[in-house]
């Protein structure tokens, strides 16, 4: 790694930290992120030759604190001073700096920063391109990229988002726990947000979207290391490490969808499925079940089994059943379904999913599960005419193409019973 | 003489670089690693996961409790090891500034090895 490389991967790593600790100073997103670039310039230019200090964070908050000062100070001298509560905590800012920044003093102000990205009138993508932009310090053009849109309209989305925040109310008062709680609910299921928009993806985006599952992780191993001791945390990291333990073996050369059953596992990251099968066994430990610790129980079985045939279709049947009854959702009984085919046969899982069929009229992976599990029983007719129902559904050219082979399969093989083309877990 | 080289870096850091990054610093340090093996120098290595996986039993109390993370709570972590047999402090000093060049920042404790059992694991 070349110097400015090095220097540029501590800037980022203490961003959070940083931005976090100048905003609850000044009490503006705006006045913190400009303070935070003002100190990342003065990094790079002193950090090359003192070298970097020991306490990254501590240095930017401190140099970032003092130009915005500087800052106001000089436009004093030309309009009246601000309010006393825009440039709040000045008198025992000194008292503070002299000691070593505490990581435990700043988490209520991470999770702040976090948690105002989530704000419940943001729409979903605004709140993950909030977050990407101010906590993970992506470039606009980044987040434009990995949304697939042009760098001035996502900065327009940006800058709505932040108008929309500054006008609502950001909780700057220390969270008592029932709130702490909240919040950390609230950013888990912003990060989760965030993992997915880069996994729903197809290979053409795949280079694009793929730091949104890197910066999800990023960000679910910073809520971690700010509540090591929370099992559903834990899980949500393990959830994402393991799917993304997969990616390479997602797609193939021709850049079609491998689904879990085809996917060359070699090509799995162990490394990822050993942190994430550490974290979930860590999680389980605590006896405080949650959804993330199911799903991520689930996703450990996949990743545990050496071979598709040697996954463990009850017990993971029997976790769905859990995640049921935590979140009831026709989804998860679809999902649980497409376990019970692979575990008691596509004639109990295919009675499972009628009820839901109103319900789900509208869902591209009803009709592809339900086509598949009639394929199994030997229904062409009625398997090609879910397929078709699928097709018309589906969101993205992938998931079309991956439904059309399904089709050119059952031409290829009349009304003979194929093994199974969906799997619990998603590819 | 034995000497354990202790790696400490901020995992903030290192859980930041990009795989790429992460795959460029084990290729260099692997080229160093080679270098030591092929002198006989080297022993058992080993990266640890961070310290969010990390798990530890206090056993201070008669009732030993199991407590989430690493047992202590430092600004840099550890996060692996190096055996390195070695005739002087000199020795595994400039082999500190070497694997050090591949992979810049934190620090390396070097700790004489006391008693050291090679061990034995299945996989």
């Amino acid at each position: 790694m070349s110097d400015t490389g090095w220097i540029s991967n501590v800037l980022t790593a203490a961003r959070p930290q940083a931005v976090a600790a100048l905003l609850r100073y000044f009490r503006d997103l705006d006045t913190a992120e400009e303070a935070y670039q003002e100190a990342c310039l003065r990094a790079l230019k002193a950090w090359p030759t003192n070298g970097p200090p020991r306490d990254a964070a501590s240095w930017l908050i401190m140099v970032g604190k003092n130009s915005a000062i500087d800052h106001v100070r000089r436009q004093r001298r030309l309009q009246p001073l601000p309010p006393d509560e825009v440039i709040s905590d000045l008198s025992d800012a000194e008292a503070e700096l002299a000691d070593r920044v505490d990581e435990a003093d700043y988490r209520d102000d991470i999770l702040r920063l976090l948690f105002v990205c989530c704000h419940p009138e943001l729409p979903a993508t605004q709140q993950i391109a909030l977050a990407l932009r101010i906590v993970s310090g992506l470039s606009v053009r980044q987040i434009a990229n990995a949304f697939l849109v042009s760098e001035a309209a996502m900065e327009q989305r940006i800058t709505r988002a932040k108008a929309r925040i500054g006008a609502g109310q950001v909780p700057f008062e220390a969270p008592g726990p029932i709130e702490r709680a909240e919040r950390l609910a609230a950013v888990a299921a912003m990060v989760y947000l965030v993992f997915n928009e880069g996994y729903t993806t197809n290979v053409a985006e795949k280079g694009a979207r793929a730091p949104l599952c890197e910066e999800a992780i990023r960000l679910c191993r910073l809520l971690l290391r700010l509540f090591p001791t929370e099992p559903e945390i834990m899980a949500l990291t393990a959830l994402l490490l393991l799917q993304h333990a997969r990616a390479d073996a997602r797609f193939d050369a021709d850049g079609m969808v491998v689904l879990l059953e085809e996917q060359d596992r070699s090509r799995w990251n162990g490394k990822l499925i050993a942190e994430g099968l550490a974290l979930v066994e860590k999680a389980l430990r605590h006896r405080q079940p949650g959804p993330y610790q199911v799903q991520a129980a689930i996703a450990a079985l996949h990743a545990r089994a050496p071979r598709f045939e040697d996954t463990d279709w009850n017990e993971i049947e029997l976790l769905y059943g859990t995640l049921e009854r935590m979140q009831p959702s026709p989804v998860i009984t679809l999902n649980r379904a497409v376990a019970v085919s692979m575990s008691r046969g596509p004639e109990a899982a295919l009675a499972m999913i009628e009820p839901l069929a109103q319900k789900l009229n509208g869902y591209f992976y009803f009709h592809g599960a339900r086509g598949a599990f009639l394929k199994k029983l030997g229904r062409a007719d009625e398997a090609r005419i879910a397929f078709d129902r699928a097709i018309a559904l589906a969101n993205t050219p992938a998931e079309a193409d991956h439904i059309r082979r399904q089709i050119d399969r059952l031409a290829a093989t009349g009304s003979e019973p194929l093994r199974g083309t969906m799997s619990g877990a998603r590819p | 003489m034995q000497y354990a080289i202790l790696c400490y870096h901020d995992e903030k850091v290192t859980c930041a670089w990009s795989k790429e990054q992460d795959d460029a610093v084990m290729a260099k340090l692997g080229g160093v690693m080679d270098k030591l093996s092929r002198q006989g120098k080297l022993g058992p290595v080993a990266r640890l996961l961070p310290t969010t996986a990390a798990t530890t039993l206090r056993k201070d109390r008669e009732q030993p409790i199991v407590i989430d993370g690493p047992f202590a709570e430092t600004k840099e972590q550890l996060l692996g090891f190096y055996i390195v047999d070695c005739q002087s402090l000199d020795e595994v000093l400039d082999i500190a500034r070497e694997l050090g060049a591949a992979n810049p920042g934190g620090a390396y404790e070097i700790r004489p090895v006391g008693v050291f059992f090679s061990g034995k694991t299945a996989a």
